[in-house]
């Protein structure tokens, strides 16, 4: 995983609530045997409306997306998140996200900012014109206005993040822990590797 | 003396590897089974990160997902080709990965190859006492042996491809207790819908379900296996049985599992996993199995069961208001009027397979039914898909396929096929299918197709008189 610990540039204000997953990546492109290249149909139905933000040049890669409440709700897809990742967005910031999102995000390094909804009001005024600055390390979003906004995180998410740790590193600290647990099962429990034909 | 546990509790123990403060644990994973559909990402995840599979020797993958039910190779020997190269090139991924990781892979041809959790019970894979893993949601079926198993998302695949491990909380526990003799023509799949009728599709939440009582000690594994594997349908993670010496007898012999010295060794540790007398279950839930009659579906959702003599509820009928609301729109997708009698109700497609009902029993008492019977003018398609290839062949040797064709069905090739719709196989838009699968979601079987879940007898019945029916008039 990427370590993350500050991201500055546009971001797409977007500010739609209830966007589940189907939005973010419908079914049709679910047949895949990649997490990458999903960037592709992120978003299929909202690009088909005229003027929307994701495909307006003046975000054209931007890595901070604003959400309305409730984002990522449906299905417990993790394209989700690799469609995310791959168009480059690297956190997302809402007033609230569905719990099998913020997870999937995290496993994937990305960013899920909770803030009041006040605060999206304005970050949304600031993205339509001016880059925006998300510090992990401190906790804040802040904008060239001298806007500041502080979010919560839980602590081993965040320090997962800054170390840019996923979830596989972090258990393999523990190696020494499960090779001695193999060994005590090869001992107590030879029986259990599966017979070969 | 240890406090009394339960069988989950103690599988959980012989498991932990590390705990942490916050209660999170490092759980070994004794067995995990791989399919084409959910493994493609963990295994490019595996090479971006130069990782390896820790312990191939625990994993066994094969294809079911979204192979064709249709000839899969032509006289020569040559594959067919898949259709959809989507499909295809999944098929050509977990055939490439598994060499590459050094893991066991059954052929999409080969006679051992079926649908994962009919094959891990068949090849003695799956055993009492495991920690058994798998992409998908249906793993719970497993736990019919007395195996901790549950479903798991892509990258707790690599993850516990990467370290034969995953990071897990304990659940709470739920006895689910059914005493009594089933009724003439109740099985299986007719308790487990009686369940989760019960108890809702959310009724399980953050527990692990242990099925208990007499009804469950005199089930056949293979109908235990049906009962489990519908667990996470009442939103369990995983059902367990206690294995008793129907379990042993089923297991012994199979080509995986443990022989000899082994075996003696093994079933010592298989004996003291029944729950402890005393052991406490955070919730109870107890049913007699003499109110069990045949089940349907009528809705989208599992919970939405009613038996076969009852009639389509009216949604102003629920107290909760949601419910209420997503009654209304569930009979408005599935083309039902409040007060209609469940037997009035006319059927375009049967679907006999899946997961929850593909094993030799299941296809023998579809026979039953089928046997000197025709299917109804109005059927537009009638499948009979086995769990696996030995499945198959051992209906063949009982000419169970013979019943099938005389009577007008399809006798296809062994995959998950119609219970979600990835291959060719799927209900289409608007028609209506008397379904053994688990699943009556919206768009499960194809888009726009309308489940109703029944035993396979009952799914036989449905395609010889063309409407739901009640099995008990039909055979008694
Ligand atoms: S038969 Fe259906 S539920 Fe079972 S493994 Fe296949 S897709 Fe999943």
């Amino acid at each position: 995983m990427k370590p993350f610990s500050q991201v500055e540039g546009r971001a797409y204000p977007f500010g739609r609530k209830n966007v589940d997953t189907d939005v973010i990546i419908p079914a049709e492109f679910l047949k895949t045997i990649s997490r990458e290249g999903l960037g592709a149909g992120a978003f299929k139905v909202v690009r088909a409306e005229e003027g929307n933000v994701f495909d307006d040049p003046d975000y054209a890669g931007a890595p901070i997306l604003i959400a309305g409440d409730n984002f990522g709700c449906g299905s417990s897809r993790e394209h989700a998140a690799w469609a995310l990742d791959d168009m480059g967005v690297r956190v997302v910031i809402a007033p609230s996200f569905s719990d099998i999102f913020s997870s999937n995000a995290f496993k994937n390094g990305i960013l899920a900012v909770e803030l009041p909804q006040a605060a999206i009001d304005r970050l949304m005024e600031v993205a339509a014109t001016d880059p925006i600055t998300v510090d992990l390390e401190n906790q804040v979003v802040t904008t060239p206005f001298q806007d500041r906004f502080e979010f919560p995180i839980d602590p081993f998410r965040k320090s997962c993040l800054l170390a840019g740790l996923d979830e596989i590193g972090l258990t393999l600290e523990s190696d020494d822990a499960i090779g001695v647990y193999e060994h005590k099962l090869a001992a107590d429990k030879p029986w259990l590797a599966p017979r070969t034909a | 003396m240890t406090e009394p546990r339960t069988l989950y509790e103690k599988i959980w123990d012989a498991h932990v590897v590390e705990r942490r403060d916050d209660g999170t644990c490092i759980v070994f994973i004794d067995r995990h089974l791989v399919h084409e559909v959910t493994s493609p990402q963990a295994f490019e995840g595996l090479r971006a990160a130069g990782r390896t599979v820790r312990r191939p020797d625990l994993t066994l993958a094969v294809p079911d997902h979204n192979l064709p039910t249709t000839a899969r190779r032509d006289a020569a020997g040559n594959r067919v080709p898949i259709a959809d190269p989507m499909s295809a090139k999944q098929l050509e991924a977990l055939e490439a990965n598994a060499p590459a990781f050094g893991i066991r892979y059954i052929d999409d041809a080969a006679p051992e190859q079926g649908i994962v959790h009919v094959v891990g019970p068949e090849q003695g894979f799956t055993l009492p006492g495991c920690t058994l893993v798998c992409g998908d949601s249906h793993t719970a079926a497993h736990g019919a042996l007395g195996a901790l198993a549950f479903g798991i998302g892509t990258s707790e695949v690599e993850h516990v491809l990467a370290t034969q491990t995953l990071l897990l909380k304990q659940s709470k526990t739920m006895e689910i207790r059914i005493e009594g003799a089933l009724g003439f023509g109740v099985s299986p799949k007719d308790v487990v819908l009686a369940i989760i009728g019960r108890i809702g599709a959310a009724g399980g939440t953050g527990h692990v379900i242990e099925y208990t009582g007499s009804t469950i000690r005199d089930m056949s594994i293979e109908g235990r296996l049906t009962v489990s594997n519908m667990s996470i349908e009442a939103g369990a993670r995983a059902g367990l049985i206690a294995p008793d010496a129907k379990t042993l007898a089923y297991i012994k012999g199979r080509p995986m599992a443990p022989s000899g010295p082994d075996w003696d060794a093994a079933m010592q540790w298989w004996r003291s996993l029944p729950t402890d007398d005393g052991a406490r279950y955070d919730t109870h839930v107890t049913l007699d199995a003499g109110d069990i009659a045949p089940n349907v579906t009528w809705g989208t959702s599992p919970e939405d069961v009613v038996p076969i003599t009852g009639s389509v509820p009216d949604p102003d009928s629920f107290e909760d208001e949601s419910k209420r609301a997503a009654a209304a729109k569930s009979l408005d997708y599935m083309g039902l009027t409040p007060g209609q009698r469940m037997e009035d109700v006319a059927v375009d497609t049967i679907f006999i397979g899946s997961c929850t009902n593909s094993r030799i029993e299941d296809l023998r008492a579809a026979a039953e039914v089928a046997k000197g019977r025709r299917i109804a003018d109005g059927i537009k398609q009638a499948l009979v898909v086995p769990g696996s290839g030995l499945v198959k062949l051992q209906a063949e040797r009982e000419g169970l396929d013979r019943v099938f064709i005389e009577a007008g069905f399809e006798w296809r090739e062994p995959g998950c096929s119609m219970c979600l719709g990835m291959n060719p196989d799927k209900v289409p838009p608007g028609q209506r299918c008397a379904s053994t699968s688990n699943r009556n979601f919206v768009g499960r079987q194809g888009p726009g197709a309308r489940t109703h879940l029944v035993s396979p007898a009952m799914a036989a019945a449905a395609a010889v008189t063309g409407k739901l029916t009640d099995i008990r008039e039909m055979m008694g």
